[in-house]
């Protein structure tokens, strides 16, 4: 086998073991799927009434949605750090460390699998947001590749995860650890408030914000803007798509080696 | 057949040995430092194809730092490792073909079902599908798991695993095994029948390297040992050798009342052939001594039936607890980082 044929193989391999795991554990999916309905339900409704300053002819359900989705999946991705975390903990990470397979095997299968898990979750809130108003506006081409951008976004931040999972070993302090980044990542965004309501500082940081354009890019495709709504000021957020992709290339380049050589470094206990 | 390595192993390691057998594993001034801290200080060790070494130590001495180098799954910082014929650091790839791994943990996923757990690892050993599940079949058969191969690893016992964890080291039936720790925490029953499992497949030829904090584990499977401490081989040889450098049996006393142990000493000095030590905390009294039975029934009638206070009485060969004071003058739990040895069922504390 060459070395690619053999590393896709062993990826392979390493991402039905992890499926199989969601398959013996459906609490996992449950409450993975749990959780946005209910980000859904309480924005829409609670939150919803309040939120002024949306594009004219949006509505909240239509505005909210592409938000929680870019949250949803990005908490997702922290699966990835947990995992491997827990991988690590177990020993697992030795036995394949210590087996002839690919360097990049166990972490590929581990991201491609939080992906799989990342899509499940996807559905789970579309259909819950369709029940509560949500709207898709636009070409079966653009809803698509709305949803290629999220999970690409997520899946560039599994990477990351990834090697937070490998240096910190606990898998609850990598969800610990990762909610303080992601919360107030997820927030300081235009996921649940447009950013006109934002004072000055945040405001800008939140423009530059890679979940914001990821969220912007969402609207654009899904066709929950207005062309009545004005023009962002932003680079960022006027190309959402291309600033996201850029995101998603700098995290890949930067995440993908590291991890891949702390993987090769990494003990178990 | 051995005898040469007793002078240290510098005479006889590398490559094939003066009688033609060639070493499966040959390890030569191995150094491992942590930052500061330096785990191995120059090991050297040989293990001959086909037979058992057993790498003996308290916690923290270092065994499984050897192992996990040997492994592949830590970089030396100096000296000469060869696993298979084959240098570990330039062909680790060959090496991790060529070995299998059990490491102190048993490192089955819990969530896959035994086969799918042996499935897993042989496609990862490239194995091919058919062969994988071919060898997983014949592993879960072999390692009296067959029953439980549908079930998902997390429902196993703790000897369950354990096998589980063996049977996936051994299904690129390879040339060379290393057990770290492979009973630590089981059960007697489950001990012993790992024992059993263990010495048939060295009767198949399997180079294995085990580690244990047992010398019981190792006088039971191993061809040699070796013993290390604080990252340096203190002592190397036979079972019997080592006993020996250990010194003879004890004569040893329990009692219910620490009070008579001075009294108990006086009678029994003209035994022993070396100081008795009283231990007044645990009640008990220890004697070196030389001779069987008859040792026994001597100290008995040298009591001259004062043996109302007597909670326990009987003759020890040396284990590794003994080694340890021998050779360091310190007991291994002094010198273990945690208490696995205390906690420990009683193995190598009953008389033999």
């Amino acid at each position: 086998m060459s070395s690619l044929a053999a590393t896709l193989s062993d990826s392979v391999v390493i991402t039905k073991r992890n499926l199989i795991k969601v398959k013996r554990v459906p609490d996992l999916i449950v409450f993975a799927t749990l959780s946005p309905i209910m980000f859904v339900l309480l924005f829409r409704y609670v939150f919803g009434g309040a939120i002024g300053g949306l594009p004219p002819g949006v509505s909240y359900a239509e505005f909210l949605l592409p938000g929680i989705f870019a949250q949803t999946i990005v908490l997702g991705s922290t699966t990835t750090g947990a995992s491997i975390a827990e991988d690590l903990q177990k020993g697992l990470i030795d036995r394949f460390r210590s087996l002839p397979m690919a360097r990049s095997a166990v972490l590929v299968g581990r991201t491609v699998a939080d992906l799989g898990l990342n899509a499940i979750s996807i559905v789970v809130m579309g259909l819950t947001g369709l029940v509560v108003g949500w709207r898709i506006n636009s070409s079966v081409g653009e809803a698509v590749t709305g949803f290629l951008v999220l999970l690409l976004f997520a899946y560039a931040v599994s990477w990351l995860m990834a090697l937070v999972g490998l240096l910190v070993r606990t898998p609850e302090v990598v969800n610990n650890a990762s909610f303080i980044v992601i919360f107030p990542l997820t927030f300081v965004a235009n996921t649940f408030v447009p950013l006109e309501s934002f004072p000055s500082v945040l405001r800008t940081f939140a423009e530059w914000n890679p979940v914001s354009a990821v969220v912007q890019a969402a609207r654009d495709l899904f066709g929950n803007t207005s062309p009545l709504a004005p023009v962002p000021d932003a680079w960022s957020l006027q190309h959402p798509v291309l600033y996201t992709l850029i995101w998603v290339v700098l995290i890949l380049a930067v995440f993908v080696p590291l991890s891949v050589r702390g993987y090769g470094r990494a003990a178990g206990r | 057949m051995y005898a040469k390595e007793k002078t240290g192993g510098e005479l006889s390691v590398g490559g094939p040995s003066v009688r033609g057998m060639t070493n499966a594993i040959v390890v030569e001034r191995l150094v491992k430092r942590f930052g500061a801290t330096t785990a191995l200080d120059g090991v050297d060790l040989t293990v001959a194809e086909g037979s058992v070494l057993g790498l003996l130590g308290p916690n923290g001495a270092g065994k499984t730092t050897v192992v996990r180098v040997l492994a592949t799954l830590l970089v030396a910082d100096g000296g000469r490792v060869e696993v298979a014929g084959l240098d570990v650091g330039r062909h680790a790839d060959q090496v991790r073909a060529a070995i299998g791994l059990t490491g102190q943990y048993a490192a089955v996923d819990e969530y896959l079902t035994g086969f799918e757990n042996l499935e897993m690892v042989g496609r990862l050993y490239r194995l091919g599908k058919r062969e994988s599940r071919k060898r997983a079949g014949e592993l879960l058969e072999r390692f009296d798991l067959i029953d439980a191969a549908n079930r998902p690893a997390k429902t196993y016992s703790g000897g369950m695993r354990r096998r589980l964890d063996i049977a996936a080291s051994l299904i690129n039936r390879p040339r060379v095994l290393f057990l770290d720790e492979p009973t630590t925490g089981l059960d007697p029953r489950s001990r012993l029948a790992m024992w059993e499992f263990i010495a048939e497949l060295a009767d198949g030829g399997t180079t294995i390297l085990l580690t244990t904090q047992y010398l019981e584990e190792a006088d039971r499977l191993a061809d040699r040992m070796v013993v290390i401490d604080r990252g340096r081989v203190i002592a190397r040889g036979t079972s019997d050798e080592l006993k020996a450098q250990v010194g003879g049996q004890r004569l040893e006393f329990t009692v219910t009342d620490a009070a008579v142990l001075p009294r108990m000493v006086e009678r029994l000095r003209p035994l022993g052939v070396d100081d008795p030590v009283v231990d007044e905390q645990a009640r008990r009294l220890s004697l070196p001594v030389s001779g069987g039975a008859e040792v026994l029934a001597e100290a008995l009638r040298l009591l001259d039936g004062d043996t109302s206070r007597i909670f326990d009485v009987g003759l020890r060969r040396p284990d590794l607890d003994d080694v340890f004071l021998a050779l360091t003058g310190r007991a291994a739990e002094e010198v273990a980082s945690d208490d696995d040895t205390t906690a420990e069922p009683a193995m190598t504390g009953g008389a033999r």
